[in-house]
Formats: C-alpha cells, structure tokens, sequence
C-alpha cells in the first residue's frame, strides 16, 4: 500500500527523467550549463535559505509569545497568528504589489513569503509547547540552567520535529512557489520553468530545469533528515500536567504586542485592505449570485475530498516511517515529498501523460484530479501524521495485539483515536493548498469545473480585478474554518 | 467540548455531500455523459474565456451542438494537447497567439481547414500550412506615462530602445509569446546581425516583468517610464474604470515597424476529433461574421479578423496599424529562444 502511493507520487520525478534521458547528455549540457541557470541557482537557494529562516524565527517567536507568556488577549492572538494561512500566497502578494509596484526582488519575495507561510512553522511549535510538561523546564531550571539554557538544552530538543517539519513544509512551498512570486520580478527555478514551457513549447528546457529543482528538493530532504536525528519522543500518557506558569513579559508587554499586531496587520491587513480597494474602484465589481455559490461549492468539495483521499494515502506511509525504521521505509516516505517541490504544471504533465495511455476512461475524472492533489501535497498530510504516530509509544499497540484485538481493530481503536488530531491538522492543510491550486486544476478536472481559484485567474488575467475580488474574498472566507480548526489543535483544548 | 466537536464534524460531512451533488450537477455528470452523447464538442479555450464561452453559447444556440470548454493558457493548453496525441478528448482549440497553433502544427495534430473557412479570413491571418486560420488579433504598443515622457521623447521604432539613454526607461515580458514575436520580427526584417545586436541592447536596457498589466500598471504609477505591452490590456483597463491606467497612453509604432507587430489568435479543428463535420462547422462558425459579431461587441477590445466585420469602434483601426508582414510560421522558431537563452533573457 505505501509502495503504491510512493509510486503515484514518483510519476512526475520519473516524466522528469524520462525528459533528461530524451535530450540526451549534449543537450543536458547547453541547456543546464548557462550563465541563466546559475542565476536562477542562487536566487533559489537564497529564497530558500532566507524564506525558511525567517519563517522558523517568526513562528518560533509568535508561537513562544502566545503559549509561553502572560500576553493579554491570548485567543485572540492564537486566532490570528494562523489567519494567514487562510490567504492565498498570490493574493497576498497582489495586495503588497497594488501597494507599491517597486516592491519587488528578493527582499520582497522574502518578506512576501514569509507572511504567508510563517503559519505552517507556528502552528506545529505552538502545539508542541503548549502539550509539552513543564515539569522538563522546572527540572533544568532546579539543576541550575537559566532560561536560556533551560530553552536551548530542554525545550528546543522537544519542538525538533515540530520545527524541522514545518521548515521542511516552507522550504518545499518556496521551491514550488509560482503564484506569489509572479509579479515580484523575482525568478526562480519555477517562474523559469513556466517561462520555458512558455516560450519553446517544448518541454526539453522545462524539464531539465526541473530536474535541477529535483536535486535541490533531495537535498533538502536529505538537510532535514539528518537534522531529525532519531530521538524518541514518545510518552504513556501525559500524567496530571501541570499548567505551565507564563514567563512574565513585564515592561516588554508592550513591544510584544506592537510586533505580534504589526505581523497581524502585515499578512492580513495588506491582502483585505487590497481586495476591498478593488471593490470600490473597479468598474467591473459584481457579485454574479450563481457563480459564485457554484465555484464555491465546487471548491469546498474538491478540498474536502483531497484532504480526506491525500490524508487517507499519506497514513500507510507515515505509519511505515514511523513504525518500521529503516531505510527502504525512510526512501518510501522521503519520495512522497518530490511531487510538492514540482510546479503544478509537471506534475499535470506526467498525469496526462501516463493517464491518456494506460487509464483512458480515468483521464479528466474527478479520481484523476484527487491523484494530482495528492502527488502535490501529500507532505502536508505526512508532516503532522509523522509528528503525531511519533508521539505515540508502539507498545500501545502490543499491548493492544496482547489482548487478543487484531490488528486492524487495534488501528481503528487505539491509533486512529490517538491520532485523530494530527490527521485533522494534516487534512486542514490539504484542503487549505487545493482551494488555491490552479494549473492541475485547470487541466485535469472534468470539463466545465469552476473553482474559486480557476475563476479567480480568469477574471484577474482579463484585468478585471473588481471581478476578481469576490472570488478571492470566498477563497479566505472557506479557508478561515480549516485554519481556525488547526489552531483548536493548538489550543489543545481536549487533553 | 465533545458535543462541539460532533457538530462541527457533521457540518463538514452535510457540506461535502452538498457541495458533490453540486459539483456534480455541474461537471462531473458531463463527463460520464461525454462518450455516450455524439453531439457535444469540446473546446480547448486559451482565449479570454469570457470570448471562448460566448462563441460556444452562440453556436449552440444556432446550431443545436452542444459545446463543453475547457478554459486555460495558450502553452497549458498546447502542451496538454502534444501529449494527449491521438487520443485527445478536444475538437477545437483557440489560442491568444499563434506560436501555440504552430507548436500543435509541428506535431501534426491538427486536421485540414475546410476551403470555405479559410476563405473567411485574410490569409496574412492564417497559417501558410492551412491547417488553422485566425480567430483575432492584437497589436504590440508602447505605453508611457504621460508625465514623465513627452510625446517628442518617444521611441520612433522599437529599434531606438536598444540605444544607451533608453537604459533602465522602458519594461518588457521577455517570458511572454508576444515578446518573443516582436524579436522573431526584428530579426526577420532587419536581418540575424543586426537583430542579435538589437537583442542585446534590449537586455542591457529593459526593466524585466512578468505579464502585460505588470508593465502597465509600473508604468501608470511611474515606477517605469515606458513598456511594451499589447493594446486591449490598456483598452480593458480603461472600460474598467483605468485604475491601472490613468495616467499612461499608448504609441502605436506603425510604418511596418517590428514594434507594431500583430500577434494573431488561432483556431483549429484537432485531428483527434470523434466529430470533425460539427468541429469543422464550430471554426467556420467563430471566424465567419457572427462569430466575429460577437468578438467585435465584446469586453475583450481584440481585433476581429475575418468574415469582413470591422473592428470595435474603441481602438484604432486595423488598416492605420500598418503592421510588418510576417510569416506566422516562422514565429517564435528555436532560433528566437536560442537567441534569448543566449543574452541571458531566458
């Protein structure tokens, strides 16, 4: 079962190669060897390198703000600290450049992209240290480490996981990213590859773009594995938890909450205030009824469904890393990351391309569509699942097994329920990323599919921005539930 | 919190029931119905979808035949196509510009024009192959910002913005077919020498952007002086209340200049179509008079090609444009992209 879903997630890398193996190693050489590819290189790899940094550093902060101090108005801020994820990165980043149009290069596409993804750093941190027992950090501080000490040696070690795999999250988004990064006059490997397919209409250049991107995704992979190390995390229980007495902010009170609303302001205030502007001023505004209940429904199904479908094939795999270490079942789950770090339209390519031969009847169906979604983000699914099967000690399900319950009861009774957050996290985010896709959408769906994005892109690709704006508005106002839902996770309020 | 959590659990599951039914409603019955039905054409749109909807609408309501479109860009869809090969559902495709139909050309994927179509439309429209015909057009412009250029300081060819005090002073879209079209025509008309050495003072000279309203709107907030877009962006912009175009106008370069290039949209029957007679009679349909009717009248502000109807009123008219006489074939080869991987503006 994981093998087959590693499989459907290796179709892209392999239409990859299969394309660098086509051009053959001449032609591998004049189109990768050039002054062009280098440029991209390192534009890439410093968006990268700064995105993910800067992600990690503000979602640790808020995260600690929020969970760890007395910080008045805590709901409110755990609310908004994760509403981000609730804007599309691309209308995040229409509203910075309506703003102001010299806003571009990499500062902008840092500062851009770090407002939209930051959330997927902050969200698994502040889970971690709002479940994590204090009685850890009374004890170092009992054994005579300071604060700082006591974070770096105690608390630090506990959100690895958390951390790594939201940095693993961002790092793949960046890689990939297309939408926000379009107007920013920043090019990376991906807005490259679209420029390719756009002007040879010949995928040989494209694809062998793409297959630099792929070496860039493993060693991000391989970063982030090495980086994990194999500390165990595991508990039985949580015994009676103590609540964790807040750190007290005292006179920087004040500071903290200046940077926590500037960031508020900044990833929300910026794209709202954009798409309201819009309304206004836009001759072409217009709410027509039909459509927009139509695309809206259209959307929320397509994103329940590949939550449920991505998180559903993502869980035999998670289940093999974390159950069965080793390296055949640590290959397995690391393939499952490549198809995320592909811009939509290879991935869409290597469907079609395997679909119209071997699956006829399948190709343009709504099944062929789910596969697509779950190619491109089953590591959203992955990322909370492994966190949440690795907190569960594997001795509960022996314990299970010794009491003579087979194993599939032991995985409906004993490991769905214990996990049961981390798969809604994990489908959260799934549902969050199809709502925003685009070119996969566009040309995998059954034909007549209107989503909110699909129509976004149309209307904004006419210039009719005032027409555009409803569509981007119903677009946050479906996702404010699945991201609201990822901060009652943390919160933590059922434990 | 149990209750809570039960409610909101059965709200999700209500949701996604209704929203399948309403999605099936929509799309999904279609495509179980596409292989029964033999009257229902598929419509590979890279159009403005507003212009590709309303053709088929129009054409169904004349003809009886249904039309499903599939809407997206011109090289998603070309390229969806190539790989489609010979089992392609789609019967036609249009596109914005014509690079994409010569890729599908190239291929061998699509079928003859019918004699009587190609007739409709002016052969400079068309391709020299016969195998797809013009659909519309649009003009390459300058657009400027009024304020911080005066009309004596304006380019007179497309060939001056290669020249040292043009540096930094004008955006392009080197990514975009359009761009790509007007080097293929300087290099057909001014000859490989002069043209590599025009692409190079391009390079040296050009803010880089992304995308046609890009440019104009850093040109509308004086972020650039000057860039070199397509007209019906500007024109949209305007019947759109002009927030992103009120302080530029546009130079039309005329007198055959490479600058006034114009990029022709396409359309052609696929050779993989299970019903070439109604694909046939939906291409006849979008480039004869009513289908240029319609193009003419609509929001998109694009030249109408064929069938004898005159342009809308709004833009400046097609025989004032004085565009240089290309060889649509020749458009966009692996010469022009070479050449553009080579200065680095690809």
């Amino acid at each position: 079962m994981a093998v087959a879903v590693a499989l459907l997630t290796l179709l892209p890398l392999g239409y990859v190669v299969a394309g660098v193996v086509g051009t053959g190693p001449a032609g591998v050489v004049a189109l990768v060897w050039r002054p062009r590819v280098g440029e991209l290189l390192t534009n890439t790899v410093e968006l990268v390198l700064l995105g993910t940094t800067a992600c990690v550093v503000v979602g640790t902060g808020a995260a600690w703000l929020v969970e760890r101090t007395d910080l008045p108005g805590r709901p409110l801020w755990t609310g908004l600290m994760a509403a981000p994820l609730a804007v599309p990165a691309f209308v995040n980043s229409f509203g910075w450049y309506s703003l102001s149009p010299g806003f571009a290069g990499l500062d902008a596409a840092v500062l851009v992209t770090t407002l939209s993804y930051y959330p997927l750093v902050y969200l698994p941190v502040a889970a971690v240290l709002r479940g994590t027992d204090p009685a850890f950090e009374d004890m170092s501080r009992a054994l005579g480490n300071g604060p700082w000490h006591t974070f770096v040696r105690v608390v630090l070690p506990q959100l690895r996981p958390a951390l790594l795999g939201g940095a693993l999250l961002v790092g793949l988004h960046l890689l990939a990213e297309f939408g926000a990064l379009q107007s920013l006059r920043f090019d990376t490997f991906t807005t490259a590859i679209y420029d390719q397919f756009q002007s040879t209409f010949d995928g040989a250049g494209a694809t062998m773009l793409a297959g630099v991107l792929v070496l860039l995704c493993l060693l991000l992979l391989g970063g982030e594995q090495r980086l994990a190390g194999r500390a165990r995390v595991a508990r039985v229980g949580s015994g009676a938890m103590r609540r964790a007495v807040p750190h007290r902010l005292g006179p920087a009170t004040l500071p903290a909450i200046v940077a926590l609303a500037l960031l508020a302001v900044l990833a929300l205030g910026v794209p709202l205030g954009c798409i309201a502007f819009w309304l206004a001023t836009s001759t072409s505004t217009a709410f027509p009824l039909d459509d927009l209940l139509r695309t809206t429904a259209t959307s929320l199904g397509l994103g329940l469904l590949g939550a449920v479908v991505t998180s559903a094939l993502a869980l035999p795999v998670a289940w093999l890393v974390v159950r069965r270490r080793g390296r055949i079942s640590r290959l397995v789950e690391r393939c499952t990351y490549i198809g995320n770090s592909l811009p939509g339209m290879v991935v869409a390519l290597a469907l079609i391309t395997v679909a119209i031969r071997f699956l006829p009847a399948l190709y343009q169906s709504t099944v062929m569509l789910l596969a697509a979604y779950a190619v491109l983000f089953m590591p959203r699914a992955m990322v909370s699942l492994r966190t949440a099967l690795g907190q569960i000690p594997p001795e509960l399900d022996d314990v299970g097994r010794s009491l003579g319950v087979g194993s599939a009861a032991v995985l409906a009774r004993v490991t769905l329920p214990l996990i049961a957050r981390g798969l809604g996290a994990g489908s959260a985010l799934v549902f969050l990323a199809v709502v925003t896709e685009l070119t996969s959408t566009l040309l995998l769906a059954p034909i007549g599919t209107q989503t909110l994005a699909t129509q976004f892109w149309s209307e904004s690709s006419s210039i009719h921005y005032g027409a555009a704006a409803p569509y981007a508005l119903l677009m946050i106002l479906i996702s404010a539930p699945a991201a609201y839902l990822l901060t009652r996770r943390s919160r933590g309020e059922d434990t | 919190m149990r209750p809570a959590r039960r409610h909101l659990i059965a709200a999700a599951a209500a949701v996604a029931a209704l929203s399948l039914t309403a999605a099936c409603g929509g799309g999904a019955s279609t495509t179980a119905a596409a292989p029964a039905s033999d009257t229902a054409l598929v419509l590979y749109n890279a159009q403005h979808e507003e212009v590709g909807q309303a053709w088929a609408d129009a054409f169904t309501a004349k003809t009886g035949v249904k039309v499903e479109v599939r809407n997206g860009s011109d090289f998603e869809l070309a390229n969806q196509i190539v790989a489609e090969g010979a089992a392609s559902p789609a019967d036609v495709f249009i596109t914005e510009n014509s690079p994409a139909m010569s890729l599908v050309s190239s291929k061998d994927l699509f079928a003859p024009v019918d004699a009587a179509t190609k007739a409709q439309v002016p052969a400079q429209y068309s391709s020299s192959k016969g195998d797809w015909v013009g659909v519309a057009a649009r003009s390459t412009v300058f657009v400027y910002n009024s304020a911080t250029l005066t009309d004596a300081q304006l380019p007179a060819s497309i060939m001056d913005l290669a020249k040292p005090e043009w540096k930094d002073k004008f955006g392009i879209s080197p990514s975009g077919a359009d761009f790509q079209a007007i080097v293929s025509a300087v290099y057909l008309t001014q000859g490989d020498a002069a043209g590599a050495a025009w692409l190079q003072g391009i390079k040296d000279n050009a803010k880089i952007y992304r995308g046609n309203s890009t440019i104009m709107k850093a040109a509308n907030a004086g972020e650039v002086p000057g860039g070199v877009i397509y007209h019906y962006y500007w024109y949209g912009d305007q019947a759109d209340g002009g927030a992103n175009s009120a302080a530029t106008k546009l130079e039309f370069f005329g007198n055959q200049d490479p600058g006034a290039f114009l990029s022709v949209s396409g359309g052609g029957v696929v050779k993989a179509s299970k019903h070439p007679a109604e694909a046939q009679q939906l291409l006849a349909f979008m480039s004869g008079a009513e289908g240029q009717k319609i193009l003419s009248d609509s929001t998109a502000l694009e030249y109408s090609v064929g069938g004898g109807v005159a342009p809308n009123p709004k833009l400046k008219p097609l025989a004032e444009l004085d565009a240089p006489n290309v060889d649509l074939n020749a458009l966009n080869g692996p010469k022009v992209v070479a050449e553009m991987q080579r200065v680095g503006l690809l």
